[in-house]
């Protein structure tokens, strides 16, 4: 009964103790829909936003980054990924909007990462008031380089989620097709028959009277 | 409680259903803090606690099987593990009462996934470790997500190939079948043709 709450104050004094803010979130677009996120971002604070379109459409989609005072920092139309990075004027609630009003049936999966702040050092930095030595130096290393290829296995994944589903996509599509072509064939070639029967034969029927 | 307060936020209608996807590897804990404010007409902002909103959590594994579905008060913070590899849809809805709905609900999310969701602090302090020790062990925890993610990769490279190597099957049978059922037509076309005409004595 005690550790319940103990263990929350831990998780609330840590969360609030940090700094820099990321979050990854993938989130479904319906057609000709608008999707907002907030973000309150402290003047002079690097931040970076990534975006991908995993499927839908032509993969497109409308973003936009807007200050505390409406104005546009960056707007770019049909993107189907991007990043961009920038650095906060004002401290103010930041606005980035996804917008699929151009589409009105194609519904869409778009990933995106806000990252605020710098990037976020291992626990116990900054407390160090000693010079590092050197396996301390090494781990920090380490660790930037294992967030990397973190960053570098998302990129990959959001690849290969989206070519999967192409190809998804693309298999389905050829089976549907296949299928109706092979109707409309045997369709067409009954009809065929029927029709330069119908030429030939001696009842009057609507064909030969025209 | 300015932990959640400061992290992202969206706008949602009440009763609206807002959904996200983690795509991610098996054994991965995901922790999900929110926070629901409602909106307040009278000041035009948005109000700070709103008891009485209870938010509806409900998260689906990619067999569409639910994993969690539980109804939480206005705030908090829950969390999960994923057993089978893939996409994990998190879904939240307000248990909307009529004398509110309509209003705008302003939703804090902050979604950490894998060894983010770790929280080091009360590791060090439940298994007494040093500095080194700590930062060691989150570099393995590190090592262990990139592991998981590799292998999960491999999975899914291997659906992907399947599926590119079924279309490719797929166009080569269709074509062979496609030219087959050409040739059985014409064929049926001339025979019956003729020996209509013949009947009708035409040739």
């Amino acid at each position: 009964m005690l550790v319940a709450p103990f263990v929350f104050t831990i998780l609330v004094t840590l969360i609030s103790g940090i700094f820099s803010k990321s979050v990854e979130l993938t989130f479904e677009l319906p057609d000709s829909a608008v999707e907002c996120f907030y973000q309150e971002i402290e003047k002079n604070t690097s931040a970076s936003l990534e975006y991908q379109v995993i499927t839908g459409g032509q993969y497109d989609v409308d973003v936009k980054i807007e200050g505390p005072k409406k104005q546009i920092i960056y707007q770019q139309q049909k993107m189907q990924y991007d990043s961009h990075q920038f650095t906060a004027l004002n401290t103010g609630v930041y606005k980035v909007c996804f917008s699929n009003e151009f589409s009105t049936f194609s519904h869409k999966l778009v990933y995106m990462e806000l990252n605020v702040g710098p990037e976020q050092p291992l626990p116990g930095v900054g407390e160090h008031a000693t010079v590092l030595t050197q396996l301390e130096t090494s781990a920090e290393e380490i660790h930037s380089a294992l967030n990397r290829i973190i960053d570098h296995q998302t990129h990959h994944r959001l690849r290969e989620a989206q070519s999967r589903k192409r190809a998804e996509e693309l298999n389905e599509r050829v089976f549907w097709w296949s299928m109706g072509e092979t109707l409309a064939i045997l369709c067409v070639s009954l009809a065929q028959v029927m029709v330069l029967k119908n030429f030939f034969s001696d009842r009057p029927t609507l064909y030969n009277r025209m | 409680m300015s932990d959640v307060t400061s992290a992202l936020y969206f706008h949602i209608a009440e009763g609206e259903r807002k959904c996200f996807i983690e795509e991610i590897p098996d054994d991965t804990t995901v922790i999900v803090n929110y926070k629901v404010e409602l909106y307040d007409p009278r000041s035009g902002g948005f109000m700070p606690s709103t008891p009485g909103i209870g938010m509806h959590v409900e998260v689906r594994d990619p067999n569409d099987k639910i994993v969690l579905s539980r109804v939480y008060s206005s705030e908090g913070m829950y969390s999960f593990t994923s057993t089978t590899p893939g996409e994990h849809v998190i879904c939240m809805y307000s248990n909307s009462t009529s004398w509110f709905s309509g209003s705008q609900l302003r939703v804090h999310l902050d979604i950490q996934v894998g060894e983010h969701a770790v929280d080091y602090a009360s590791v060090a302090k439940k298994d007494k470790l040093t500095e080194l020790q700590l930062r060691i062990r989150q570099l393995l925890d590190q090592v262990h997500q990139i592991t998981k993610e590799q292998s999960y990769q491999r999975q899914r490279e291997e659906r992907f190939r399947q599926t590119s190597e079924s279309t490719n099957q797929r166009v080569l049978w269709w074509s062979l079948m496609q030219t087959a059922v050409l040739v059985g037509i014409g064929y049926w076309q001339m025979r019956h043709l003729k020996s209509f005409f013949e009947a009708k004595k035409l040739v």
